[in-house]
């Protein structure tokens, strides 16, 4: 059998990878940390790599044989991410008396960065989702706790963060959607533009302003898919992250009960920004992910493809290229888990950490995964090959999520 | 029932890595490079624990042979639901000559010292591809073997397991103790959940060196070189079925 693997493995198509004992004959793609100087396993503790092994698995067999089909077809894949949520992953972050795993940004960072090796988009919403339940776990009461997490944890629930709106991106706290009180409810009238999973999800964290003009009249509510007066725009056609539906969220009168706001009058923002930083740090690691699996594609790209008489692997230019994309990626990494481990620290620097974690992952991936494609030539471009979603899906990672260093300074001092 | 299962779980090369020859071609290249569970053993693992799921047995004991790197896997199968781990260390020259003679020496010695009543394996380990372990096993401790397991049952006090033959499926009833070793369709293996993969942290693994075992592990075996196999050669093509015939015959096929 290991002669049979050795010839086979010199077969490589695109974009599909089988895992698992299930196919140990065939092997295309393997999207594991293999190549030594940038395994990603390397200063993890036992219990860490299982952790990363089990998100790689999961990826290798539930989301990569299927990532360019959610690409092409838009689907939201339901079934897989309440697999997902079913090992644990679907409040990885939240406290486990109410359904969540309970572990640390570190450990979040490390399985959000292999699953992502399947599908970076999907992984991304998942991301967002353990945001939102993290949100109400850390700043709901108890009632709202036990109400939401568990079903946000076992991903029965989907949630969605509802924070940019049309007028307002970057200036956050400018948000226009208005909550005033009417008896025991807040009547919320405004749009939220760009929200990831809008309309398919059932959970609504959304920012709005209850009080006076800036952060501080900003409060946090949930609210919940059916509510009169909640509607959704049209679905976006975007140029990646597909897998999951991006649409305009709309309030009109729509009528929300005070209890289901999370924390004081005033603190939404402050709360808002708090999600992002965590929300940062896993972005980063989707990133990360799609990177690692690019500079591998790219290898095994260079090993196959010949020209001028011998494999492009013989060429020192492109030797250099893969060298400098691997030292990016283990810079990267090494810079996103720092953050991780500030922010689980709660160290002062942590805030700065993750928007420079942030900032600077984002771009440098995006880089990796460009060059990627680049060394793949005109295969690259077609979409049999993977490395083209990979590019196109973490290209809005260096927009959402705020990328200015400059406005998390700022909002470290509203926080 | 009170049955305690012993599962061998072995830790070898991952079945994705690009195995390359030693430049002494003395082996293959081991350091830096990605290790994991057999996939066979990890099948292995998934059985011990659906029994213990169904209640047909009690305890699952996971055992690995190797040096301290070996505990990983050991983790592994305690994050699928193995209840405790053993370690048998070897290292060094030892490790690298350990086969399947020296393990299945150790595990019936373990066997016996655990009082197990059921010993599940891989059927084989996809490095060294011997596929002697269990029936080495089953032999010295004189119990019956089912191999190449694609279903195992226990009915009554005995075990039915129905075997991939070369014939076709083959269902043979076995007295307990048995050694089973699994096959690629006994099961699809979990992945370990979050809270299992933590759960598994506390659970024990006892170290025990093979002397305490009164296992001798010095090899019979010497390994006088590896190669890689030969480069695929391009083949020929032929018009009619006459050339075809007539080039077998030349090349003293037929």
């Amino acid at each position: 059998m290991a002669a049979a693997m050795a010839l086979v493995r010199g077969v490589r198509f695109g974009s599909y990878s089988i895992g698992r004992s299930r196919s140990l004959i065939f092997n295309s793609l393997q999207r594991r940390g293999i190549a030594a100087c940038v395994d990603p396993s390397i200063g993890l503790t036992d219990e860490q790599k299982e952790f990363q092994k089990v998100a790689f698995d999961f990826a290798a067999n539930e989301m990569a044989p299927h990532m360019a089909e959610w690409d092409q077809k838009e689907i939201f894949p339901v079934e897989a991410m309440r697999k997902a949520a079913q090992l644990g992953f679907g409040g990885i972050y939240v406290n486990p008396d109410v359904g969540g795993s309970g572990l640390s940004r570190l450990d979040t960072s490390i399985i959000f960065e292999a699953l992502s090796t399947g599908c970076v988009s999907t992984t991304a919403y998942i991301s967002i989702h353990n945001m939102c339940a993290w949100m109400i776990d850390t700043f709901g009461n108890n009632e709202q706790r036990e109400k939401f997490c568990p079903d946000l944890c076992s991903m029965q629930k989907f949630a969605s963060y509802c924070l940019t709106e049309p007028g307002s991106g970057s200036d956050a706290a400018s948000l226009l959607t208005s909550a005033k009180l009417q008896g025991d409810h807040y009547i919320l009238n405004g749009s939220k533009a760009f929200i990831s999973g809008g309309g398919d999800t059932d959970v609504y964290v959304v920012m709005c302003r209850t009080g006076e003009k800036g952060p501080k009249g900003i409060s946090c509510v949930v609210v919940e898919k059916g509510t009169a007066g909640l509607s959704f725009g049209k679905k976006e056609k975007k140029v990646g992250w597909n897998s999951q539906p991006t649409r305009a969220v709309i309030f009109e009168d729509c009528a929300v009960p005070v209890t289901n706001r999370l924390g004081a009058e005033g603190e939404g923002f402050s709360i808002a920004m708090k999600g992002l930083n965590g929300g940062r740090i896993n972005i980063a690691s989707c990133s990360l992910g799609a990177a690692h699996a690019s500079v591998l594609l790219a290898r095994d790209h260079m090993c196959v493809r010949k020209q001028f008489g011998e494999t492009l692997s013989n060429s020192q230019f492109l030797q250099f290229k893969l060298a400098e994309m691997a030292t990016k990626l283990v810079a990267s990494r090494l810079l996103v888990r720092q953050a991780a481990v500030a922010l689980q620290e709660g160290r002062p620097d942590a805030v700065s950490l993750c928007s420079m974690a942030k900032l600077f992952v984002t771009d440098e991936c995006f880089a990796i995964c460009n060059q990627a494609l680049q060394i793949h030539g005109g295969y690259g471009y077609l979409k049999d090959y993977a490395v083209q979603q990979y590019v196109r899906d973490i290209r809005v990672h260096q927009i959402l999520e705020g990328n200015d260093f400059f406005s998390s300074w700022f909002s470290s001092k509203i926080s | 029932m009170s049955a305690r299962v012993l599962v061998g779980v072995k830790r070898v090369i991952d079945y994705a890595v690009k195995i390359r020859v030693k430049p002494d071609r003395t082996g293959v290249v081991t350091d830096g490079v990605k290790h994991s569970m057999n996939p066979f053993c990890e099948i292995a693992v998934e059985e011990a624990v659906k029994l213990k799921e169904k209640k047909l047995v009690k305890e699952v004991v996971a055992v690995s042979c190797g040096p301290q790197q070996v505990q990983e896997t050991i983790r592994t199968a305690l994050a699928m639901g193995a209840d405790r781990g053993i370690h048998v260390e070897v290292s060094g020259k030892d490790y690298e000559t350990l086969g399947p003679l020296q393990v299945s020496k150790i595990l019936a010695a373990l066997a016996k010292k655990e009082q197990a009543d059921l010993i599940i394996l891989g059927k084989q380990a996809i490095d060294d591809d011997c596929n002697q372990t269990g029936q080495m096993t089953a032999a010295l401790l004189d119990w019956p073997q089912g191999t190449f397991a694609s279903e195992v049952n226990i009915e009554a006090d005995k075990l039915k397991v129905v075997r991939e033959i070369d014939g076709g499926l083959e269902t043979i009833k076995i007295n307990l103790p048995a050694v089973v070793t699994a096959d690629l369709r006994l099961n699809t293996p979990r992945y370990a959940t979050l809270p299992n993969i933590m759960k598994a942290k506390k659970k024990k693994i006892a170290n025990v060196k093979p002397a305490d075992l009164g296992v001798d592990v010095s090899s019979r075996l010497e390994v006088l070189k590896v190669d890689e196999p030969p480069q695929r050669q391009a083949g020929v093509k032929v018009e009619t079925v006459h050339d075809l015939v007539g080039k077998l015959k030349e090349a003293g096929r037929i």
